[in-house]
Parts: C-alpha cells; structure tokens; sequence
C-alpha cells in the first residue's frame, strides 16, 4: 500500500507490520511521533500488542529486557540522550541475547541542548553488542524496520538490532513510501533460551571468567554470522517486495575515481553532488554505509581509490569514526571531513566541495576550519 | 497454623553467609508463590546465594538483571506473560539499596503503571553485598564502612514512598516470623495487580551479631517496635499478631540494639531519637486504626 509519511511514520508502520508483542517507549524529540503512532496503532487495535508507556528510557529498554526473555517480539525507540541513558541495558540486552528491535533518531548530545541530527549517541554505543544500521529514505526506514526484526530473531544471530534516522532530516521529512504484507518473510518468534517454567534456569548468573570469555566470543559469531543472515534478508525481501539492498549502497562507483563514503541522509545528498561533480568533468561516486555493524567488507570498492569521508560524528583525541573505521579496515588514507554536527546544514554543493579540495589522510571541520 | 508446603525451590547449601536471614526469606517467599514463578533479581546478596554458573540454587526461573531496573524488567516480562494468556507470578526480589535507592524511579514507574507483579524488599538496612555500605535503609545511628562514625540522616521511609502510589496490597515481614511472611505472599499474589512487600532481613556480618543469633534479632525489632508487622488491602491497614502485641507493651529500643555491633557509635541522643521515631510511629499507626486519622 503506497503511503505518504515521516521517517518516523515509517518506522512506527513497519512495527505495526512486523506484529510485537510488547512494544515499552518514553518519548523524545526527534523521536517522539514513533512514541505516539505505535500508542495510536495499539489504541486502534492495528497492533495487537502490549504498550508500556515506562518512565525513563534505562527502564524502556529493562521492559523491551524482561518480556523478550519470555520469548516474545520486541520493539522500542529513542533518541540521544534517551540512548545514552540506556547505555547499561544496551549491553545487557545484546548479552543476554534477546532480539530487540530498537529505531534511535540520531541527535546531538548536551550541553548546550541542541536537537539536529548528529551519530554521537549510536556510534557511541558501536562497541554493545547491538547490529547497527543507517537509513537515507523513509522507504528505507520502513524496509529496514522490517528486516530488523527477521534479521535479530534469526536463531544464528539472537542480537538486538537498532535502526538509525537521522533526526529531524528524515524523522520529519516527508516521502511516499510503499508498505508491505510481511506473510512469512518475518518467521514466527523462536528465542531458544526463552524463560521455562517446566524446566527452570539461572539466566544471568555469576559467571566465572572463563565461560564469560565464551560468552563474549559467540556474541562475536553472531556479530559475524549476521552478515549472511542480513545478505539473505535482504535478498528474500528484493525477491518478494522489489526493493533491494545490499549492506552498504553504491552509487556510480564503477568507473570512480574518488569515492565519497557516509551514512544516513548525507548518503543521499551525496548522489546529488555525484552527478554535478560528474558534469563537471570529476568521476566521484558514492557508497552509503547502511549496515555499520557487523562493518561491511569494503576492500574491493575502496581499491585504488581516492575517497573522502564525511562523519556526523567525532571521537576527540582520535578523529572521524566512520573514517577510521574505513581506514582500519581497508589500509585506505581518507579526506575526513567533520560536517553536519548538531544538524548543521550540509548540502550537495558542500559535498562536492569537500571532494574538490581533497587531500589524502587531512582531517576538515565543515564550517570551522575554512 | 499455614500449611507451608514441603516442596523445596531453594537448595539447603547455598552459598548464602551462616545465619543469613535473606536466604530464609527467600525460601518462604518461593514455597508460597510455587513452581509457575520467576524472580526477577538486580544486584544484592541474592546475586551471590543463587551459585555460580552453569550451577544455580534455585529451582525456578532466575532472571539477573541490572541494579536499577528489577522492576522494570518485571513490568515488561509481566506484560509479556498476561499477553499470551500466562498467570506465571512475576517477583522482584531486591536488596533495599536496589529498591530505595537506584531502584526507586523503576519501582514508582511500575506501581503507578499498575503492572501485575510483587516487589518484594528485603531490607538489610545497607549495601551487604559489596560489604556494608550505607544505603537511604540504614538507620540512624548505625555504624557503615561508609558511616564509620554512625549514619547521620534517618532510615528512608520507603513504605511512605510506596504507599503513596495506591497498590492493591502492601505489606511489612521479617525473616523471623515465617508464617506471617507466608502468608502474606500468599495473598499479595491472590490479587491482580502492583503489590509491594518490605521484609526486615537481619544480617549477622553486616549488622555484627553471632550468626546463630539471626531469629533472636527479627524477633527484637519487632517486639521493641522498630519494625511493625502489618499490611494494607486497598489502602486499609491491619496490624499484624506479633505487632499488635507490641503496640500494646514494648521491651526498650536499646535492648534491640545492644545485642549488634553496628550499634556500638550510637549516642544516647541517636537511641533517644530512635526511640522517639518508636512511640510517634506506633502512635500514629494506632490513631489510623482507631479510624481517628
């Protein structure tokens, strides 16, 4: 059904479709119509679900905690500080291996209060144990809600996945987006180690070093069996529903000679600039990373390439972290560019800019540093 | 006399302390609420009496979640069981640091929520588990590795606290009167709805006594009438039999505290004030029996 909406519509659409049994919110800008449109689909019967209206977001997540252990289907959504404040049952829930599905509007953090959109809050919970991916459409929110929830529960995975919108540039924005009858491509809910009451455990234990070391080290099995489970996730639903994805996005990077690599909405703008560059004579192409956890192979793509960088982010005392990330794992030496934090405007001229004054392993403040 | 069954959810060695009252607490509170259970536990002492991984102690469901979200997770897991049709009883079970101090927003937001669960804590009156710290439970006067000089500020009413959320059922214990405490788990998960039990835990290491002396000591607090036995249905409060007892004659507050070495930097102004804290607390629990307030 072709529908017009927010990215958070979007993303509350993809719940009412993905079916949870209990969905535990508390609301925050730029996030909050999440909040208010599952509550709307639960008050209309749409979803038949159980919704938890917590009082903080440590005890949304604690609720999402104590009734996927039960074996059921669960869904919250936050943002910022609401993400940091649940920093503690991030990892909780990914060590407990319970697949929760989570949409985080990605925003600055304080002080001074500031609501635009920025990664700081999910790529400071990068090292959770959650999968964590970047959308750039509201069609793309709708798809990957969706997926998420197949993708998590898959019995080689069991690790809460988080979809991230950039806040306000695509929670708010509106597009036409096209929804789906899942039918069987979301199997029904299996949590193997889900609470017995004919055949009682101890979850959550002390735990002695060594068998907490095998723990840790399946979290990575999954972490990187996950990747094919995702590849077939994303195949199954190109199959059935038309759309496909892969985990990053390409756009002209075959005869590229410079590739600019970004997540979120800047992925989009950066198509954009892409093809004006291109007119002008430089062959740039784009590669959006949707999936940043597990971190996509970009070896082949990257080969032989300039590339620039652009991180809605920072990590101080160490620099960009997709560019690092990027620059760890294919040996490349980026142009990383700082732009967009706090929301600031980055538009597709500013892009095809940062590509034209490029300079291998240079680091560039948009707006600061000129 | 209850019929307290004999089946057993608690194994007898765990590895609670000698003496450690929480462990027979926990014993009634699993024999009343039976098999289709599961105890939802943040950080306390019965993080460590359980036993150590892949072994457990406990012959229901445990589920160990962070310090400040028991009933949180409760709230969710309680929910989860009422959507597919499942009466399972959801019990939190946490120490009075997670339940007065870090846990208390998750615990308000639970009972204001009306979430079909028990929370029960068992006080220690201080943070046993990481070796006896103070918490907003310890009272006035003690002795903490926190409070080397004896704790400053009174006991956090917790039961204040709780009772201003409206719950369906409350109600005191302590680990020295088992049938009572049975019997009010018992009927706390008759009803449907947020219930709340505050149950005194003495603790031999914590509150320096001899571990033998654990019954002795609950029998004490009560009987000096620095803990009162009673519960509210709805709001209405009944007096429980050991309590009613000492509302009418109490042995001396120093009597209680003399036997712990906890006690021992207490001033004559501190037992004065406690025992100030004894007379108006059972004054005023007498005048809303009598239906005067």
């Amino acid at each position: 059904m072709l529908m017009i909406g927010t990215g958070n519509k979007a993303v509350a659409t993809a719940v009412r479709d993905a079916k949870p049994t209990v969905v535990a919110a508390y609301p925050i800008t730029p996030q909050t119509e999440v909040v208010e449109e599952t509550a709307n689909y639960v008050a209309s019967g749409e979803l038949d679900a159980r919704y938890i209206p917590v009082e903080s977001e440590h005890s949304s997540m604690a609720a999402c905690i104590g009734a996927a252990a039960t074996g059921i289907r669960t869904f919250t959504a936050t943002s910022s500080h609401g993400l940091v404040y649940m920093c503690e049952m991030l990892h909780m829930s990914a060590a407990a291996r319970l697949p929760i599905v989570m949409a985080n509007a990605n925003r600055a953090l304080g002080p001074g209060w500031n609501i635009g959109a920025e990664h700081s809050d999910s790529l400071s919970m990068r090292d959770t144990g959650w999968l964590q991916a970047y959308v750039s459409t509201v069609q793309e929110a709708y798809d990957l809600t969706l997926m998420a929830f197949r993708i998590a529960e898959d019995e080689n995975v069991l690790l809460p996945v988080m979809i991230n919108l950039d806040g306000f540039l695509l929670t708010h924005i509106t597009q036409s987006f096209e929804t789906v009858e899942p039918g069987d491509f979301i199997p029904e809910i299996n949590t193997p180690h889900a609470i017995d009451i004919d055949n009682p455990g101890g979850y959550g234990t002390l735990t002695p070093s060594n068998e907490h070391f095998k723990f840790r080290r399946d979290i990575e099995r999954g972490m990187r069996d996950s990747v094919k489970v995702i590849e077939d996730a994303q195949n199954d639903f190109a199959k059935r529903f038309g759309r496909k994805y892969g985990m990053y996005e390409e756009y002209m990077t075959g005869d590229a000679d410079v590739l600019v690599i970004s997540m979120g909405t800047l992925a989009k703008e950066t198509e954009v600039a892409v093809d004006n560059l291109r007119k002008e004579g430089i062959k740039a192409g784009s590669v959006g990373i949707r999936w940043f956890r597990p971190f996509p192979d970009l070896k082949d793509v990257v080969e032989g390439r300039e590339v620039v960088i652009i991180d809605r982010d920072y990590s101080f005392g160490y620099g960009g972290i997709l560019a690092n990330e990027v620059r760890s794992k294919t040996g490349c030496s980026p142009f990383s560019v700082i732009a967009g934090l706090g929301g600031q405007e980055v538009t597709y001229d500013d892009i095809a800019g940062f590509v034209k004054m490029r300079a291998a392993n240079e680091e560039h403040w948009f707006g600061v540093d000129e | 006399m209850a019929e307290i069954p004999d089946e057993e959810f608690i194994l007898k060695t765990t590895s609670a302390c000698a003496g450690c009252s929480a462990s027979l607490i926990l014993r009634y509170v699993t024999k009343a609420a039976g098999k289709d259970t599961v105890l939802v536990v943040p950080a306390c002492c019965t993080s460590v009496i359980q036993g150590v991984y892949p072994n457990t102690a406990m012959n229901i469901p445990v589920y160990n979640v962070a310090f400040a979200s028991a009933a949180a997770v409760a709230s969710g897991m309680s929910e989860a069981f009422r959507a597919v049709g499942k009466k399972t009883n959801v019990i939190c079970f946490a120490g009075d640091g997670g339940t007065v101090d870090i846990g208390i927003q998750a615990l308000s937001g639970a009972l204001e929520r009306g979430t079909d669960f028990l929370y029960i804590c068992y006080d220690n009156e201080a943070y046993s588990n990481t070796g006896m710290q103070r918490s907003g439970a310890t009272p006035l006067g003690a002795s903490t590795t926190t409070t080397p000089l004896g704790k400053k500020d009174y006991k956090k009413d917790l039961d204040a606290i709780v009772q201003a959320h409206n719950p369906v059922y409350m109600a005191t214990a302590c680990s020295a009167y088992p049938v009572d405490l049975y019997n009010k788990v018992k009927k706390a998960l008759s009803i449907p709805g947020p219930k709340f039990m505050h149950i005194l835990a003495p603790c031999p290491p914590g509150w320096r006594y001899p571990s033998e002396k654990t019954i002795e000591v609950g029998k004490l607090a009560v009987q000096s009438g620095m803990w009162v036995l009673y519960e509210r249905e709805n709001g209405k409060l009944s007096i429980s039999g050991a309590s009613k007892a000492a509302m009418k004659k109490r042995i001396p507050v120093s009597e209680y505290l003399k036997v712990q070495g906890r006690f021992k930097t207490a001033t004559e102004e501190d037992i004065s004030v406690l025992s100030e804290h004894v007379e108006n607390n059972i004054k005023k629990l007498e005048r809303e029996v009598e239906g005067i307030c």
